[in-house]
């Protein structure tokens, strides 16, 4: 079995599966039920000011979106920061760091955007013996009002001045949580690192509205006859966590800034996804909260015996491997030339990829009488639509045409030559190949 | 050209070998990778699940559906190897409709439950035609346990104490190891040999040394064993049969249902395999099922289960009562035997009706006579070979605890110890739970 010890900013946990600043880490009871079922690490729910803590509403905070057999692909909340006083938090984190001291605890915090305010509390968590911070730039609903939360994260010279202060007054590794709801990652991920961030944790949840009541004309979930807009997560934002991940890991001003990837994560393969484009590790939220915290032992099989197949024999042989590969639009190759393939022993005949092709594509699916599908190479265009709507793994599959073959869509044959937008003819601002 | 159903008497041959070989087919085929995938998405993770309350070996169900829906299989079957060592042949055999699948939540909430068996078969077939056994033995502990049958029982004990560490030599009876896995299951159940199969794999791990032929009671003593071993388990199954006790039991044709699957077990040609046109079979439990619908599959014409209870009372499922029905097996409720008819053979049997209350059984006097040339009896195996020192609890041996024997340093589990069901899972659970004791006892 492989190791999936991981060292994240000189923090050790037996596994690169960290539970996120959220209901699951609420307090002492959750966090050891989390470490006795397997969990590397956890960021504690975020903790505010000393002081009367923060209420929340006492209707619904949840509101879902459903696949198939009700099967739960998005969340919204509109829960903030932890209810509970900041001494009673500090108190459960002391107690549990002790008992587990194999297992990381990082401590989430907002805290009004004013030095003596985080002067003031990090030394509290400090003395807890915790393994480092990180800042809740991201709520995006109610702490955000206050001028806390996604507040502070759309702006970066705040986020910038708030990390500064941080790393002056604290010395472990501070970890700046990043929101989704801005228009470029980049931005947020520059700031924290120019203001001596240790790592980067991303995506906290994105401003929603899950489902709207009909009859009572609201948006749900309904507080007496109002609504608000939320926090969306769960396995419907990883896509969009990890573009923002790969964003921050390519760019040449932030690459090499340790990630801890947040976003929909829920089997073993998300988390070597996000790993593969740079995240040094996971933080898991939703997953946990539909399934409970034995996810983890698939993550943690599923993780390894992957490893074992590949032959990596730590998680650090394989972070950022995919990096790399992320490229812009414009340096894709466009001599690249594949074409669908419909494997009849494993085709069901359900038609979808027909009536996908047909109706919405190229019209390159043929169809006979006995209800058998096949390609039609001459007018497949590779789109992968048809992959994308078959039912059946691996039954519908992209085969790359070799070099020397005639495309018959365009009668072209096939080079082994790379070329691109940038120097493709049809480009009114190409520059001529060298 | 196969004799057909209607030749008389007991008769080899009566199908073809296409058609004999398509009746004996997997009752349940294994799944298409597709199909494993459509089937483990319906699981919900159940929170403390009742599948796995329900699993004599409490099997993590949820976690390894999860961990095949993930695309992981060899993983999945991990997760069932770690708790059941013979999950391959549990998946095969167990009466899934009473157990986990019984009380899988879309059971009740659209009749269709989850099929955890064929789910569990696709993860440990996956595993096994690999050839991996994903064991490693411990430290050697320098300890040795014999144990008695290579049974579910025995094996699954056997393969636990091999892995922490310990050496093990069964002595088993019969030419050949497997217990019921070997000799008793339909065949329908375990194609292509997986019995025989699965053995292999499973002494993969080491320090396992079977001795074939060698039977507790004759040159082997109980005294002998402890002499030489540090802790002694007694998996020996039930290998006694109980016996009709009605006139004419004795005519050529009569016999036990589990002689007759033992010979269907090990014959390379089921096609030279003699059955009776008119088949009746005494018994209403899984081994009266199984002799009733392999005597149809064979080609009997008219095959009959004669049961004395009610059909509720019935120790076979309504699953497997329906199969055979859909075999075209007859089922007769509150009849009992009083007389097998024939002149040196039997040619008919006779049957009173019954009628009972609170268990209280009783013949009503209106009797029936069935066309039998052949008789099979199927109404309990007993215990039979035990050693005398050990005390019984009724026609069991008593076991406290996790399968501690009144006899100190010797350990029973399985059909012939009193208590759980008669069922390969429940062997193969009571088998490791006492491996652990006994490793226990022996570390301390
Ligand atoms: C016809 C039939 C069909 C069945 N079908 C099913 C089914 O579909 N599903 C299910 O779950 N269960 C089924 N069962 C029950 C299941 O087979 C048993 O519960 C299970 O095999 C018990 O395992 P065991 O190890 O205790 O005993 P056994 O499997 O009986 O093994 C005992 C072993 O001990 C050996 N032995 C006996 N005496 C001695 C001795 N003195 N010295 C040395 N060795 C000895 C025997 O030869 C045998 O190998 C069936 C049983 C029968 C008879
Ligand atoms: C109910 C709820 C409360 C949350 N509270 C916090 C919080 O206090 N602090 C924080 O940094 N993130 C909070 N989050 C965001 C999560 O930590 C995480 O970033 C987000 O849910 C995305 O991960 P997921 O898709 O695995 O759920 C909360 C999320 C939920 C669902
Ligand atoms: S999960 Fe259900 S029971 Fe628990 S607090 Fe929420 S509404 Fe109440």
């Amino acid at each position: 079995m492989a190791d999936l010890t991981t060292n994240f900013l000189g923090i050790q946990s037996p596994n690169p599966f960290w539970l996120a600043s959220a209901p699951p880490t609420d307090k002492e009871y959750n966090v050891r039920r989390a470490f006795e079922a397997g969990w590397g690490g956890v960021v504690w729910k975020t903790l505010g000011a000393e002081g009367p803590p923060v209420v929340n509403v006492n209707g619904p905070r949840y509101g879902a979106i459903f696949g198939a057999d009700r099967r739960l692909l998005g969340l919204n909340n509109i829960e903030l920061i932890t209810d509970r006083p900041l001494e009673t938090n500090l108190e459960e984190i002391t107690r549990v760091k002790k008992d587990y001291p194999d297992r990381a605890i990082i401590v989430s915090l907002m805290v009004p955007c004013e030095e003596a305010a985080w002067k003031a509390i990090l030394p509290r968590v400090m003395e807890t013996g915790a393994d480092g911070i990180e800042l809740n730039f991201g709520c995006p609903h109610g702490m955000a009002e206050r001028g806390m939360g996604s507040a502070v994260g759309q702006v970066p010279e705040y986020i910038e001045m708030v990390t500064r202060w941080c790393k002056e007054n604290y010395d472990k590794p501070v970890i700046v949580k990043l929101t989704p709801n801005i228009t470029d990652v980049r931005f947020p991920a520059r700031a924290a690192k120019a203001g001596g961030a240790d790592a980067v944790s991303l995506i906290n949840t994105i401003n929603s509205i899950t489902s709207v009541n009909l009859d009572a004309m609201a948006p749900e979930p309904m507080i007496g006859d109002k609504g608000t807009h939320g926090g969306y997560c769960g396995p419907a934002v990883k896509p969009i966590a990890m573009n923002m991940v790969a964003e921050i890991s390519r760019c040449p001003q932030t690459n090499g800034l340790p990630i801890s990837a947040i976003g929909g994560i829920t089997t073993w393969r998300d988390a070597a996804e996000f790993m593969a484009l740079g995240a040094g590790n996971v933080q898991v939220c939703t997953a946990a909260m539909t399934y409970g915290f034995k996810i983890v032992e698939e993550m943690i099989s599923g993780l390894s015996q992957w490893m074992d197949e590949k032959g990596y024999t730590s998680t650090d042989e394989f972070i950022g491997m995919a990096t790399p590969n992320v490229t812009d639009w414009q340096y894709l190759n466009l001599n690249a030339i594949s074409k669908a393939v419909i494997d009849q022993d494993a085709c069901i005949k359900c038609g979808r990829c027909y009536a996908a092709c047909e109706d919405t594509s190229h019209q390159a699916i043929d169809m006979s009488e006995d209800r058998t599908f096949t390609v039609n190479d001459d007018e497949c265009v590779a789109c992968n639509l048809c992959v994308n709507v078959c039912p059946v793994d691996n039954c519908i599959t992209m085969e790359t045409m070799e070099p020397g073959l005639v495309d018959p869509r365009t009668g072209k044959t096939v080079t082994e030559e790379y070329a691109n937008w940038t120097t493709h003819p049809n480009n009114p601002s190409a520059q001529a190949a060298e | 050209m196969a004799q057909g159903q209607t030749a008389p008497g007991i008769q080899a041959g009566r199908l073809s070998s296409d058609e004999i070989a398509g009746n004996f087919d997997d009752l349940h085929p294994a799944y298409a990778p597709h199909e494993a995938a459509v089937a483990a998405d319906r699981c919900y993770f159940c929170y403390d699940a009742p599948c796995v309350t329900a699993c004599p070996s409490d099997i993590d169900i949820p976690l390894f559906i999860r961990q095949i829906a993930t695309g992981t299989p060899e993983a999945a079957a991990r997760t069932i190897f770690d708790q059941n060592i013979l999950g391959g042949m549990c998946a095969r055999v167990c009466p899934t409709e009473t157990l986990c699948e019984e009380v899988c939540v879309r059971e009740t909430a659209e009749g269709k439950p989850v099929e955890i068996g064929r789910l569990q078969r696709f993860a440990t077939d996956t595993l096994m035609t690999s050839g991996v056994h994903p064991f490693e033995r411990a430290a050697a502990t320098g300890k040795t346990v014999a144990v008695v049958g290579a049974g579910p029982a025995g094996l699954s004990c056997a393969h636990r104490l091999a892995m922490l560490g310990n050496d093990v030599v069964i002595y088993e009876a019969r030419a050949k190891s497997g217990g019921l896995n070997e000799f008793g299951i339909a065949a329908y159940k375990s194609t292509n040999s997986f019995a025989e199969r699965e053995v292999d794999w499973l002494l993969k791990i080491g320090g396992i040394r079977i001795e074939t032929g060698k039977a507790l009671g004759d040159a082997l003593t109980l005294d002998g064993l402890k002499a030489d071993h540090d802790a002694v388990f007694l998996s020996i199954g039930l290998t006694g049969v109980n016996a009709l006790r009605v006139d004419g039991e004795d005519k050529d044709g009569v016999r036990d249902a589990v002689d007759f699957i033992a010979d269907l077990r090990q014959a390379d040609d089921l096609g030279a395999l003699p059955v009776g046109r008119n088949v009746v079979v005494i018994g209403g439990g899984m081994t009266a099922i199984d002799a009733a619908v392999q005597s149809k599959l064979l080609g009997s014409e008219n095959v009959t289960v004669a049961y004395r209870r009610g059909r509720d009372a019935m120790g076979a499922s309504r699953f497997e009562q329906d199969l055979a029905s859909s075999k075209g097996v007859k089922l007769m409720f509150n009849v009992q035997p009083i007389a097998v008819h024939g002149n040196g053979a039997a040619a008919e049997i006779e049957l009173e009706y019954t009628s009972g209350t609170d268990g209280e059984l009783s013949g009503t006097g209106e009797t029936i006579r069935l066309t039998a040339d052949q008789v099979f009896k199927a109404i309990g195996q007993t215990l039979e070979g035990a050693p005398d020192t050990v005390a019984l609890d009724g026609r069991k041996i008593a076991v406290s605890g996790v399968g501690r024997t009144s006899v100190d340093g010797v350990w029973a589990g399985g059909d012939c110890a009193a208590g759980g069901d008669d069922l390969t899972v429940t062997a193969v659970a009571e088998g490791r739970d006492a491996a652990m004791d006994i490793h226990a006892s022996l570390s301390a």
